[in-house]
């Protein structure tokens, strides 16, 4: 969020006014006593916040106050509002556009740059393209005070900003780098009254694989506006991602498991539209306690009708998913409520629904193939 | 034949002592790949024992470096099984020792050690595959990785694919024709070895008749893959992507898959595909029909 990218770009000496988060309408109206003319800003990870009404500029701190109270609570793009930021009103001369980023496709950085207008960049980029300036840099080099001097020739901005401009490529570089992220952008970088270069906005996206440096990082994630079945699901170490079906889905493997979604979709299409409720992906491990974490994580969703779960057995042989399922079975007890599809298959097959079999739990139902498996999950979830 | 794997490469493990180094040295030497040492700078001059595939005793020594593995066994393979926090060291430490093959397991790297270690690569003589994947198979002839050498034995088949377990059940549902090689090349948004990589590869290899190419949802590599085909590959390509039903902005395990906008998404893949006449399956299992049909006319 806004605020947060503040922060960081605080903490890495890039000009800019972090200004004052607020939580209620009094607490915004205390900020903008200390600001004086400033703007509520709704802090909501989505973009397009000012035309969603999510931006006010307040003269006063009653306006503050009354800006406050009316963005607070509302949904910009589906989030809810709980933070309002006040920042100082800035009297902008022009706006201009910087980012770094990682290309993907050439496998190195990007900086992305534009003095042709901050906020419209994507109609600049359509409308202009040569006006956006994007300037490749090799991890493995980086950006010295040379490579900022040529980011800035390049994107040219005015001489009397040079200098400043130099100083703030290389402090966002700072951020870049020192934080793990993987998009760092300013929007507007803005040209203030006399001459002064600040960020008046930005987004920083931070690489969750690099939290074992950044202890620090944990502060920015962001508990209230996560689903309360995936706040569950993360205390238990899963992957979790609620959707909006009837058909609970549990897998091994990201591919795997983004592979169930679609085939329960497409027999979903037989059975009245039924739709995957999740995706879950409990790695290579399937023990019973997994398995039963997953299961009461899916379970706990009113809308799941029936289960799907697809194992396939590589490393882990299907023995061992097969003895993790009964055991999570018996973990649950009466919780097990629902009709669980099972598809195995993989190493050790015949021994694995073998153990399933024996089992016989009421609630379960093994399917051969991930296909008829899918179908016969879609009809259960039907039923 | 096979791409950048054959029953002659001599692997070393990096993190052989590990725990999943131990785990997978194991299964590796089962299915008879020539694993001949392993590195660990804190036990240098141990050795660690394991089975061969004829069941009998085999005393692997322990290197302090991938440099002096290289020199005392003649590897040529190299396999990380390093923590994420190591994993960059180990990679400029294979390429400066001049391994010919890197094959990255470790997940979780963070991925600016990733591009570090890409523009590392630059000029020199090691091709890497991963990080966060399953690794490479040659069916019948050796096993860099953790792909479980069971599911499938050799026959006319590449397969390339983003995810593991998507490879583990595409060969399981080919395993009637069989694998010249299957590679598993990771899901981060910077990996190693592409599909084009391994497209090239299996375009030039004379056993392959036929790729398998498995995509998921995020980035454009599918789209690219598509362009390269349209022009450098001459052998019937079947596709499969997976993701249709995952929801916009959302990460699901890789972080590679993100759908940003319209492109990315598994429909944009399928169409930038089927536009350069790769055929692409609905479902694993229709994929491998399509497959079957073309291996059946050739």
């Amino acid at each position: 969020m806004e605020f947060q990218a503040k922060e960081l770009f605080a903490k890495h000496d890039v000009p800019g006014t972090p200004g004052i988060v607020a939580t209620t309408p009094a607490e915004a109206r205390a900020a903008a006593e200390k600001l004086g003319v400033c703007v509520v800003k709704a802090q909501v990870k989505a973009g397009g916040r000012g035309k969603a009404g999510g931006v006010k500029l307040a003269k006063t701190p009653d306006e503050a106050e009354e800006h406050a109270t009316a963005i607070l609570g509302m949904e910009i793009k589906g989030l809810t509002v709980h933070r309002v930021l006040i920042a100082p009103a800035a009297s902008i001369e022009e706006e201009y556009y910087f980012s770094f980023l990682l290309d993907r496709a050439n496998r190195q950085y990007l900086c992305i740059a534009s003095v042709e207008g901050g906020v419209e960049i994507e109609e600049v980029a359509k409308t202009n393209p040569d006006a956006v300036k994007q300037i490749p840099i090799n991890p493995g080099t980086g950006v010295d005070e040379a490579k900022a001097r040529e980011i800035v020739a390049e994107a040219g901005f005015p001489e009397a900003l040079v200098e400043q401009a130099v100083t703030t490529v290389l402090n966002l570089w700072k951020v870049f780098v020192e934080e793990d992220a993987t998009l760092v952008e300013v929007n507007p970088l803005a040209r203030l009254e006399g001459d002064i270069l600040e960020a008046l906005d930005g987004k920083v996206s931070l690489d969750e694989n690099a939290e074992f440096r950044h202890p620090d990082h944990a502060q920015f994630e962001d508990k209230d506006e996560a689903d309360p079945l995936e706040a569950m699901a993360k205390e238990k170490n899963l992957n979790y991602v609620k959707l909006d079906g009837s058909v609970g889905i549990i897998g091994n493997g990201a591919g795997l498991v983004m592979s169930t979604l679609d085939v329960v979709a497409y027999a979903g299409e037989k059975h009245g539209g039924v739709k995957p409720a999740n995706f879950l992906d409990i790695g290579g491990g399937a023990s019973a306690q997994v398995m039963a974490d997953g299961l009461h994580v899916i379970l706990s969703d009113s809308q799941v009708k029936s289960v799907f779960v697809n194992v396939f057995g590589g490393i882990t042989s299907c023995d061992a998913v097969a003895n993790g399922i009964v055991g999570a079975l018996e973990i649950l007890g009466d919780e097990e409520s629902k009709p669980l599809v099972v598809r195995l298959d993989g190493n050790n097959v015949e021994e694995g629904r073998r153990i399933l079999n024996e089992a016989n739990h009421p609630m379960v139902t093994l399917v051969d193939t991930m296909d008829g498996a899918a179908d016969k999950a879609a009809e259960l979830a039907n039923a | 034949m096979s791409i950048y794997l054959n029953k002659d490469s001599k692997v070393i493990v990096q993190g052989i002592t590990g725990g999943e180094g131990t785990k997978h040295t194991a299964l590796m030497l089962k299915c008879g790949t020539q694993v001949v040492g392993g590195v660990n700078a804190r036990k240098a001059g141990t050795t660690v024992t394991h089975k061969d595939a004829d069941g009998n005793d085999v005393e692997l020594p322990v290197f302090g470096s991938v440099k002096e593995a290289m020199a005392e066994t003649g590897a040529d393979v190299s396999v990380a099984f390093v923590p994420p926090t190591f994993t960059k060291d180990a990679c400029i430490e294979a390429i400066d020792a001049g391994i010919g093959l890197l094959v990255v397991i470790t997940e979780g790297v963070p991925v600016q050690d990733t591009a570090e270690v890409f523009a590392y690569l630059d000029g020199k003589s090691t091709r890497m595959i991963g990080p966060n994947c399953p690794g490479i198979i040659t069916p019948g002839e050796a096993l860099a990785g953790i792909t479980p050498a069971t599911i499938s034995g050799s026959g006319p088949v590449g397969l390339v694919s983003k995810s593991g377990t998507l490879t583990y059940q595409m060969m399981f549902e080919l395993r009637d024709y069989g694998f010249s090689t299957a590679i598993g090349i990771g899901g981060d948004p910077i990996v190693g070895t592409t599909h084009i990589d391994a497209l090239e590869a299996f375009e030039n290899d004379p056993d392959t008749k036929a790729i398998v190419m498995i995509g998921e949802i995020g980035g454009d590599a599918e789209e690219r893959a598509a362009d390269y085909i349209k022009d450098h590959v001459t052998k019937p390509v079947v596709g499969y992507v997976a993701g249709f039903t995952a929801p916009e902005g959302k990460t699901m395990g890789h972080a590679g898959a993100i759908v940003s906008g319209s492109s990315g998404t598994a429909q944009a893949k399928k169409d930038a595909l089927e536009a350069v006449g790769v055929k692409v399956g609905k479902t694993p299992s229709e994929t491998a029909q399509l497959m079957r049909d073309i291996l059946q006319s050739m």
